[in-house]
């Protein structure tokens, strides 16, 4: 297993020589202020390329799926990656986010005043309406979360795998059949739910984006994320050094769940249909395998892989055929020559690379300072 | 203790943005549509043709396909439009996916087609005729059967007819037939299956026909026999089983091998049970049932045997159901396109709408019927009652 | 009458999740991995049925020899191309591979067969067999005399021999196997090899009793006769037997109630309970952990 992630390293001239002028750091404010500004920058940018056409709305459509699986492989990572277990059932968690987020916000447009067109313009019930139904269909997910993960999370490994798809699987049919035992119009059925508001834009995909990985990654840096990478790295002894590791392994579970929830959620806007089929257990692979490649622990690693392989397929569409044998191909070459994913646990930091930069650390330049950083 | 943690990097964020922005501006570059208009003044006019052509679905999209793909090179063999314009395909796979299926819309809206053959399979078809409004994008599907396809908007239409139909139609065969009681086993993981079985079940307990019991199973099941033993005990006169044909092919040879003796009744899903590339149950085993369908091979009409001929010429394959009614769909629109183009329209945006205004009051001599548009986007066209003879099928009425 | 068809479908379904579910609970009792693979393994058996007795006309006969040779030889190309080089990998590395090697058959198969169901001749003439007055389906009980047969057979090779007597070994620990002059690649290769003959076997009962093979086929079926090992405690022999009865006869029964819709749910919650109230399965041992 990896050893603990070196965050926890003075940030003050750690390595560097005597003699030598203090390194220079950049500090916590700073940094938080370099990255709102870069992260207000691409969204106006962003945001106006696609008003002004630039981006076409074929790209738009395909650049909204690419923030959608962004958040679906950065909360798998949570379960996958951080915790170092395997849930097999993340489709579960992505469909109960997209169908109570939709009926939610189907159901309220009235008591809202809100109309189909509403979503279209951006007025402020539409937007205050899709916001509280986004959370709306995380916290559905988390509850599912919580139901699945006190029971899943007393497994181990294999078992744990196992038991998380019998449960996306209990979840599919349910969403399948749900609508004859309740005696009236829910999910649809096998039709499926239509006439879900477009309410998923480029702007507002992307802001949920930039909002989750934030939190994820906050999380992950505090007391509590360690909390959970211990139990990852050797849970016995996590448990043994006072972490509760019940309570740590299903929030880690249940944030995982949460946030694949209002992944679904933004889903069921992007297209506008929900069906049950489509959320089996292939598509949970089809994220697990986002994860996977990009390097378990790994948020950059996460992102980096769901944008390529959202992009890819649309870019090869000639291919389309042999995409999902590549797929496959690929899975397997990279488990036996690189276990641990493309990008392994590296993170990327920015003020860290700014840092780097400023005291002329470069990566050719193996000094011992940068060994250390690496 | 919160200030101490070093949570530096909120910039896995500006790692993915960078990134999108990258890629965005570099798919961007590659141009966007612009000049519309030009689309109805160029020497070639683009129609979209998608569907499944890859994945768990492939065998109903490519067969649609072929259909469609028949009927444009034969339009334009003969010289395209009235004006000498050719039609140009602009075809996209979409997996059976709804998702690839909005993005292969959004693709084509693009490319200024001037109107889409296509969805083929339920779900993707609904998601792209929701996305089409907005564009009044001339939609028409060769199979997709699903009664909200055409709920959305006015720009929507089918070459097939639809769940509830198949299932009232049946109904009305069986009272006809003078079946007492009748049962059915259906797949609950498929809209096609449950809309035509609750049609039925509705339509057959108005005309006085006891429902003894409705058997259902989900989606990729193999054991039916279960179900089948529950039918088999009521001594059911007649079942229906309005599934794909794997699935009822399953189904007849598993209720044989039970000792049941009596009649199955079908849906167009049956088309291509017997005589395509494999036999999904035994001349034996379907000797006396009886399925409706809109084309059959075994039709003497003149225009079925040419396409046939045409068909087998082309693919060196017999045709399917789906099949025809992708020809079908193919003629639906590029008649309307060649008269909207004869008549002249002012603008994209004016052709698309003479487009939908010109199908919605034509009628098309079709291989799958008499296609007729009666203010819907749902066909009225006549419909073929097949029944199976020492392992080859008939037309036993048309209704 | 209904009730002893219903008895015999039940009995029917779960000899073959019982006989795929001793494939997956060999391997798993040998290397503890949760070989996803297994059900695609099935559905290249039944496509070989079908390559040999639809396209080639040859005898059933051959087709059955041909699919668990087959069958046999993926089973063992499929550990040293893709597991092998993992053994001393973490478990959940070797169970992603699984799951890509599971996606590889399934999508592979798809793309050289095409989607749509291959029907498989019937091995045999006869459907239907008259005992008593009632009217019984061959294939049923076949099916049921073939994994009765297999089960013996292997119980006898994995107590008696001394091929078994090394697999037992090396699944209690494979440092010490070693160390005690047993090639533990040799018996994993031969565990490989005996879990992947029962799918062989499986493969032609299954084109039997539902005479048709999908790319897909093997998913469900995988995913049932796996959770029948967990179920009846994964790594031993009569708890497959006895899980893959439980789920059989589950579905059978869900399904003659009239609540088949609710099966996979059934079924999966049957795994559910029995895995909060016995972690390990019905018949499964525990195993304390070490730091």
């Amino acid at each position: 297993m990896e050893e603990l992630k070196n965050e926890e390293k003075p940030i003050i001239t750690a390595g560097a020589p005597k003699g030598s002028r203090p390194r220079k750091t950049i500090s916590v404010g700073k940094r938080y202020i370099i990255n709102t500004v870069l992260v207000v920058l691409f969204l106006a940018i962003g945001d106006m390329m696609v008003g002004q056409g630039i981006i076409t709305r074929y790209q738009t459509s395909v650049l909204e799926q690419v923030g959608i699986y962004i958040i679906m492989a950065v909360s798998l990572n949570i379960a996958t990656g951080y915790l170092g277990q395997l849930p097999l059932g993340h489709a579960g968690f992505m469909s109960v986010g997209g169908y109570s987020c939709a009926i939610f916000i189907m159901r309220m447009m009235p008591a809202f005043g809100v109309t189909m067109r509403d979503f279209v313009l951006g007025t402020p019930a539409a937007s205050l309406l899709f916001v509280i139904g986004l959370v709306f269909g995380g916290i559905c997910a988390a509850i599912c979360g919580v139901i699945i993960g006190i029971p899943a999370l007393r497994l181990k490994g294999d078992y744990l795998a196992i038991i998380t798809l019998g449960f996306a699987e209990i979840i599919r049919v349910v969403m399948l059949n749900i609508d004859g035992v309740v005696g009236f119009e829910l999910t649809g059925g096998a039709k499926g739910l239509t006439g879900i508001p477009s309410y998923t834009n480029f702007l507002n995909t992307f802001v949920v984006v930039v909002i989750s990985l934030f939190l994820i990654h906050t999380m992950m840096k505090s007391r509590h994320g360690r909390a959970i990478l211990s139990i990852r790295d050797n849970e016995i002894a996590a448990e043994a050094s006072g972490v509760n590791t019940t309570y740590y392994k299903t929030l880690a579970f249940v944030v995982s769940a949460f946030f694949a929830g209002i992944g679904g959620g933004l889903y069921a806007g992007c297209i506008g249909v929900m069906a049950p089929a489509k959320f089996g257990f292939m598509k949970s692979i089809e994220i697990l395998v986002m994860v996977v490649l990009g390097g378990m622990g790994s948020m950059l690693g996460s992102v980096l892989s769901a944008t390529f392989l959202t992009i890819l397929p649309e870019a090869l569409r000639a291919f389309a055929d042999y995409r999902m044998v590549v797929y496959a191909v690929v899975l397997i070459l990279v488990m036996i020559f690189r276990p641990q994913g493309l990008l392994g646990t590296y993170d990327f930091s920015l003020g860290n690379v700014l840092e780097k930069i400023a005291n002329r650390e470069f990566p050719w330049k193996k000094s011992a300072s940068a060994e250390e950083v690496e | 203790m919160a200030n101490n943690i070093s949570r530096r990097d909120l910039f896995k964020a500006s790692g993915a943005t960078a990134l999108g922005l990258g890629v965005a501006s570099l798919i961007s570059a590659c141009g966007s549509g612009s000049g519309s208009d030009a689309a109805i003044s160029g020497k070639t006019l683009k129609v979209g043709l998608m569907g499944p052509y890859s994945g768990d679905v492939a065998q109903y999209g490519l067969a649609v396909r072929n259909g469609a793909k028949l009927y444009v090179k034969q339009f334009n063999k003969k010289g395209g439009t009235k004006s000498g314009k050719k039609i140009s395909l602009v075809v996209q796979d979409e997996k059976g996916d709804a998702t690839e299926a909005v993005n292969v819309y959004q693709k084509m809206v693009e490319d200024n087609v001037v109107g889409i053959i296509g969805d083929v399979t339920s779900t993707p078809s609904i998601a792209v005729a929701q996305e089409s409004v907005n564009d009044n994008m001339p939609l028409v599907t060769a199979s997709a059967t699903a009664a909200d396809f055409i709920k959305y908007g006015k720009n929507a239409f089918r070459a097939c007819y639809t769940d509830p139909y198949q299932g009232k139609l049946m109904a009305d065969f069986a009272k006809k037939q003078g079946y007492k009681t009748v049962c059915t086993i259906y797949n609950s993981g498929g809209d096609y299956e449950k809309g035509v079985n609750d049609a039925f079940v509705k339509e057959a307990k108005k005309k006085g026909l006891a429902v003894a019991t409705q058997e259902s199973y989900s989606q990729g099941d193999v054991d039916f026999k279960a179900q089948l033993a529950n039918i088999i005990a009521k001594k059911p006169d007649a079942v229906l089983s309005p599934n794909y044909y794997q699935d009822d092919g399953k189904i007849v040879t598993q209720a044989r091998e039970l000792g049941y003796k009596g009649v199955f009744l079908g849906a167009d899903g049956w088309a291509n049970i017997v005589g395509g590339d494999e036999d999904y149950a035994s001349g034996k085993d379907l000797e006396g049932c009886f399925y409706d369908t809109s084309f059959v091979s075994a039709n003497d009409d003149e225009r079925v045997q040419q396409f046939i001929k045409d068909y087998k010429a082309e693919y060196k394959s017999d045709p399917t159901n789906f099949c025809a009614l992708g020809y079908d769909a193919a003629k639906i629109l590029l008649t309307a396109v060649d008269k909207v183009d004869k008549a002249g329209a002012k603008d994209y945006e004016d052709f698309k709408q003479k487009v939908i205004d010109t199908i919605a009051k034509d009628k098309i001599e079709g291989v799958t019927g008499t296609i007729k548009f009666a203010g819907t986007g749902d066909p009225v066209k006549s419909t073929l009652i097949i029944g199976f003879k020492d392992g080859k099928e008939y037309i036993e009425t048309t209704m | 009458m209904t009730f002893l068809t219903q008895l015999l479908n039940g009995l029917q379904l779960g000899s073959i999740y019982a006989l795929v579910a001793l494939g997956y609970t060999m391997v798993y009792g040998i290397i503890l991995l949760l070989n996803f693979a297994h059900g695609d393994i099935i559905m290249v058996g039944a496509y070989i049925s079908w390559i040999v007795m639809a396209k080639l006309g040859m005898n059933p006969a051959i087709a059955v020899i041909l699919s668990v040779a087959g069958c046999t030889l993926l089973g063992v190309l499929i550990d040293k191309v893709a597991y092998a080089p993992l053994r001393n990998a973490p478990r959940l590395s070797i169970l992603i591979t699984a799951i890509g090697v599971s996606y590889f058959l399934e999508n592979g198969a798809q793309l050289v067969f095409g989607a749509d169901a291959k029907v498989v001749p019937p091995y045999i003439g006869v459907s239907n067999i008259k005992v008593a007055g009632m009217s019984l389906s061959l294939n049923a009980i076949l099916t049921i005399v073939v994994t009765a047969i297999s089960t013996a057979v292997l119980t006898f090779l994995v107590q008696k021999t001394k091929l078994g007597k090394a697999m037992r070994a090396v699944s209690e620990d494979m440092g010490a196997a070693r160390l005690m002059g047993i090639n533990v690649n040799t018996t994993i290769s031969f565990t490989f090899a005996l879990g992947s003959a029962l799918a062989g076997i499986g493969a032609v009962l299954y084109s039997m009793a539902y005479s048709q093979a999908t790319p897909t086929m093997g998913i469900m079926l995988g995913t049932k006769a796996f959770v029948a090992a967990v179920l009846g405690g994964i790594g031993s022999i009569p708890g497959a037997v006895i899980g893959g009865l439980l789920v059989g006869f589950a579905e059978v029964f869900v399904s003659a109630l009239g609540l088949s819709v609710w099966k996979d749910a059934v079924v999966f919650l049957l795994l559910i309970i029995v895995l909060i109230v016995k972690p390990t399965g019905i018949l499964g041992r525990t195993m304390s952990e070490k730091v």
